[in-house]
């Protein structure tokens, strides 16, 4: 398991240069780095499908995220400006509250089962019944498409609804209309 | 543990993002880290050492497979958090046409 850890510690690197770099387009690739590990560690932990389901979608993130950065700026002027004392109280309250959530999860992550011994009281019954009721060899097709299909369509609402802000907030034609 | 921890701390580095960044485009790469953070943690806890994908091959045989609730739910998040992204960068470029700026503190100055 030597290589989990190691592209567990590549995606950290990568989501703090994310964070932390001058240059909005290299930002924008370490965030795709971070993506792209993080499909890695879904095959790794025997899930084909998030890995694949994964990368398309890094792929349509990165082009959306550099697409904006295209059209905008490519400097993140925000760095090295002197900190005023809101932005101050916003690090200092940050470091409050991710030192008791640090603490907090810790607790609750003792009581989950230890890495690599998942109990699986519901996804038994899934694994029995998968093939004879739902009729798919793939029992996480099987989950989403027929167990809990009412998920799955809450999320294909939440994405068209989406959809629909991103067209309603790109058209620029219909306001000009309206001008004039 | 340790392994759950790095999740725990990516969730951290993009809620640093989040709150403390003054840059809008910053801001949206924290909210993308979180998400990636939450379905990672998701898959991790779902895993069981030797077992195979959860993929039925051989029907008589003993099912030997990791969990495959927390896939089918992290499954459905991967494609909502595409959905939430694009739509914040929307609003993120119209700001940025509006105020030629991607700096927070500017954009409350030149209100009104």
């Amino acid at each position: 398991m030597i290589e989990l850890y190691l592209f567990l510690v590549f995606m950290t690197v990568a989501a703090f240069i994310a964070t932390e770099i001058k240059d909005l387009l290299a930002a924008v690739i370490s965030l795709g780095a971070v993506g792209f590990s993080v499909a890695i560690i879904f095959i790794l932990v025997q899930a084909p499908d998030l890995a694949i389901v994964q990368i398309v979608v890094e792929v349509v993130t990165i082009v959306i995220f550099v697409a904006v950065v295209f059209r905008t700026t490519h400097v993140d002027e925000t760095i090295g400006k002197k900190l005023t004392s809101s932005h101050v109280l916003s690090i200092v309250g940050f470091a409050f509250f991710a030192l008791l959530f640090f603490v907090a999860t810790v607790r609750a992550l003792q009581e989950l089962p230890a890495f690599g011994n998942a109990t699986m009281k519901v996804a038994s019954e899934y694994i029995r019944l998968g093939l004879s009721r739902a009729g798919g060899a793939n029992l996480v097709g099987d989950v989403i498409l027929d167990f809990r299909a009412l998920d799955t369509l809450g999320e294909a609402t939440v994405l068209f609804t989406s959809v629909i802000g991103v067209i309603a907030l790109m058209r620029s034609v219909g306001r000009k209309k309206l001008k004039a | 543990m340790i392994i759950f921890l790095s999740c725990i701390i990516l969730f951290l580095i993009g809620l640093y993002a989040i709150v403390t960044k003054r840059n809008l485009l910053k801001i949206v790469i924290g909210f993308a880290l979180v998400e990636y953070a939450i379905n990672l943690l998701f898959a991790l806890i779902g895993f069981r050492s030797g077992m195979l994908a959860p993929i039925i091959t051989q029907v008589d045989a003993p099912h030997r497979f990791v969990d495959p609730i927390p896939q089918a739910l992290v499954l459905t998040a991967i494609v909502i958090a595409l959905g939430t992204t694009a739509l914040m960068l929307t609003v993120v470029l119209r700001i940025y046409n509006r105020y030629k700026t991607f700096d927070i503190a500017e954009i409350r100055k030149l209100k009104g």
